[in-house]
């Protein structure tokens, strides 16, 4: 019985040892005879009118971009809110020999940090962030969000009969906090008697937390409101039965209240993804971080064709961001 | 600046913001409440209230029938109580691993159908506010109290039904009994698994209602894990209240109100740090709740899988 035993583990042993190098020898290298395979891990749902839809529409452009489904196919695992879900499926599209893996969601980054060094063959991007970790198979992306938040803030500041603005923030973190205090910055350097208040929900996900988030600034007296993150479903809803200008960020949600909405900063993550691609083809897995901004295009306002901005406060926006990319704009994000 | 929060508007705004978010833990506690209070642990009601948001939502939206709606939703909150109780009765399942597992499948049924179905967040006319002659024109209170949907004074008024029908009634008797010492309940006559059937599926019944009060009345929108953990808090709340429902209205006014206070604390610029404000729902209960637990005792029998011995 025992030698049995003994030659039982030997034999998972090897089994083991075995599966493992197989894992590594299938990760193929990213040449483009073949179809360029991505996997994308996000917090929250493709439809999600924020984070996580930005990426998966700057996916189907890349798609596009490189010939269609042959050239390009991509696979997802969105609402992966729990980040040892999201460790899990990063670690199986590395080992399923996926080329790039997106790891989207600034949580994912003590588990990213773990995973690439198993996959040197594998491309791994995570955003929104910066930190690279200092491993050559990793990109870092992030978005210079208080751009549009800036630009948002002197529209809404402009056209605020009330005097008095709204923000609905999720958690005081990334690329949230950077988009609410460009929004502050925008505001205040239009209007300085303008008042903006900002309240931080402590989710991304909260929705009824947030509409009554969006109940205290109305009854605070705003007549524009603007947030954040998935949530801000609810503050839109708030915003539409009160009749309070609605400014968003990270996709279009004019289509979610049309009457409603003044504008979008929407994010073109495929700015930077087709560098990520073309790196990638020359050998480059990683090391390098990338921002998207109003003046690359990874930014983009986008006015809701339903509401009726008047032409010289659209003019002052297309001024902000000229001003915003030639540099002669600055974003004080204060502290 | 603490001072404004003592004005007229803001105390307003507060409580009835409060009001407003208790309403959905109300009805996924008070349902829990009979589940447990009879034995059985279902940690399970997030996702009975996820699928329950998305039929209501998907309902209303396709047949604009809302009352239709809360009817769909309490039918497939049922239906998971049933398959629930089918687990920790017929299988003897662990209750705790069982119903995470409910709530998984609810959480990922419920995104998957809103993919399928739906494709796109959008909003739909759910149930308004309900004007009450009199009551609604009362200068203060009627702002705080009067000017809610319907769903809302349901909610409230499960609390005093379900004290009465856990106390006063037979039913609430044998309830009891089975939660306490099942081995007597059932040497007495008393069913024990039917009882536990009817509180789990009841359970199942008001957290679909309770998400479809977030859903077609108070956020008249469906999202992906739109309750965000609501259906645990609801279960903690049970605890809080220890198992009676004036206690569980308690628990959830103490975690709402706070709530909203949060919010009003940051709006008013109270020096506050934003991450300390937020914790401040939870912080509170986490002290009341050391603070009462000496004088709490839970049903004997919670979470333990009863075997008839014939």
């Amino acid at each position: 019985m025992k030698r049995f035993r003994l030659l039982l583990t030997g034999l998972l042993l090897i089994a083991v040892l075995l599966g493992a190098c197989q894992a590594k020898d299938s990760a193929p290298s990213a040449a483009f005879e073949d179809t360029f395979k991505v996997a994308v891990v996000m917090p929250s749902a493709i439809n999600d009118l924020a984070f996580s839809q930005s990426m998966y529409d700057a996916l189907l452009a890349i798609q596009d971009w490189m010939g269609g489904e042959e050239a390009m196919e991509f696979v997802y695992s969105d609402g992966m809110f729990v980040v040892d879900d999201a460790a899990a499926a990063i670690r199986d599209y590395a080992s399923e020999g996926y080329d790039l893996v997106i790891a989207h969601g600034s949580q994912y980054g003590s588990s990213l940090q773990e995973i690439a060094p198993d996959f040197p063959e594998t491309s791994f991007a995570w955003g929104t962030t910066v930190d690279t970790f200092g491993l050559d198979n990793i990109f870092a992306y992030e978005a210079a969000s208080q751009e549009g938040g800036y630009v948002n803030g002197v529209i809404a500041a402009s056209l605020s009969e009330s005097g008095v603005l709204g923000v609905v923030g999720p958690i005081e973190t990334g690329d949230a906090k950077l988009y609410v205090d460009g929004f502050v910055a925008g505001a205040e350097a239009t209007n300085p008697d303008v008042q903006v208040n900002v309240n931080y929900i402590g989710s991304f996900s909260d929705v009824a937390l947030a509409s009554e988030a969006a109940n205290t600034h109305i009854a605070a007296g705003a007549d524009g409101l603007t947030g954040t993150a998935q949530m801000v479903v609810g503050a839109i809803g708030v915003a539409e039965e009160n009749d309070a200008m609605w400014f968003g960020t990270q996709a279009s949600q004019s289509g979610l209240a049309p009457a409603n909405v003044v504008a979008n900063q929407v994010y073109h993550w495929e700015v930077i993804l087709k560098e990520i691609v073309q790196m990638i083809a020359d050998g480059t897995f990683g090391g390098t971080s990338f921002v998207v901004d109003l003046a690359n295009g990874g930014e983009a306002m986008d006015y809701n064709a339903d509401y009726e901005l008047p032409a010289e406060v659209m003019s002052l926006a297309d001024d902000t961001v000229k001003g915003i990319i030639d540099g002669t704009i600055t974003i004080d994000l204060g502290e | 600046m603490i001072s404004d929060l003592l004005s007229m508007t803001v105390l307003v705004g507060i409580l009835a913001s409060g009001i407003r978010l208790a309403t959905p833990y109300l009805f996924a506690a008070i349902g829990e409440t009979f589940g447990q209070r009879s034995g059985v642990l279902n940690l399970g009601v997030d996702g009975q209230m996820l699928l329950g948001a998305f039929t209501a939502f998907y309902v209303a939206i396709t047949t604009g029938n809302l009352w239709l709606g809360i009817l769909s939703a309490m039918v497939v909150g049922a239906l998971m109580g049933l398959a629930m109780a089918f687990v920790t009765i017929n299988l003897h399942a662990e209750q705790g691993i069982s119903g995470i597992g409910f709530y998984l499948f609810g959480l990922g049924l419920s995104d998957l159908l809103f993919q399928k179905l739906l494709g796109t967040v959008e909003t739909v006319k759910g149930f308004s506010k309900v004007y009450i002659p009199v009551l609604s024109d009362l200068p203060v209170i009627g702002d705080i109290f009067f000017r809610q949907n319907i769903l809302v004074y349901i909610a409230f008024a499960l609390v005093p039904i379900a004290w009465f029908v856990l106390n006063k009634t037979t039913l609430g008797l044998k309830i009891r009994a089975v939660g306490e010492n099942p081995e007597a309940a059932d040497s007495l006559g008393v069913s024990v698994a039917r009882i536990r059937y009817f509180t789990i599926i009841l359970g199942g019944t008001l957290s679909g209602v309770a998400g479809a009060s977030l859903s077609i009345a108070l956020l008249n929108v469906f999202q992906q894990n739109m309750t965000s953990g609501l259906g645990f808090i609801a279960v903690a709340l049970v605890y809080f209240g220890a198992w009676r429902p004036w206690g569980v209205l308690g628990g959830a006014l103490l975690f709402s109100l706070v709530n909203s206070l949060q919010l009003w604390v940051q709006v008013l610029g109270i020096p506050i740090p934003s991450d300390i404000a937020v914790m401040m729902p939870y912080v509170l209960t986490i002290l009341v709740l050391v603070a009462t637990v000496s004088r709490v005792r839970a049903p004997s029998a919670l979470t333990k899988p009863f075997e008839r011995e014939d």
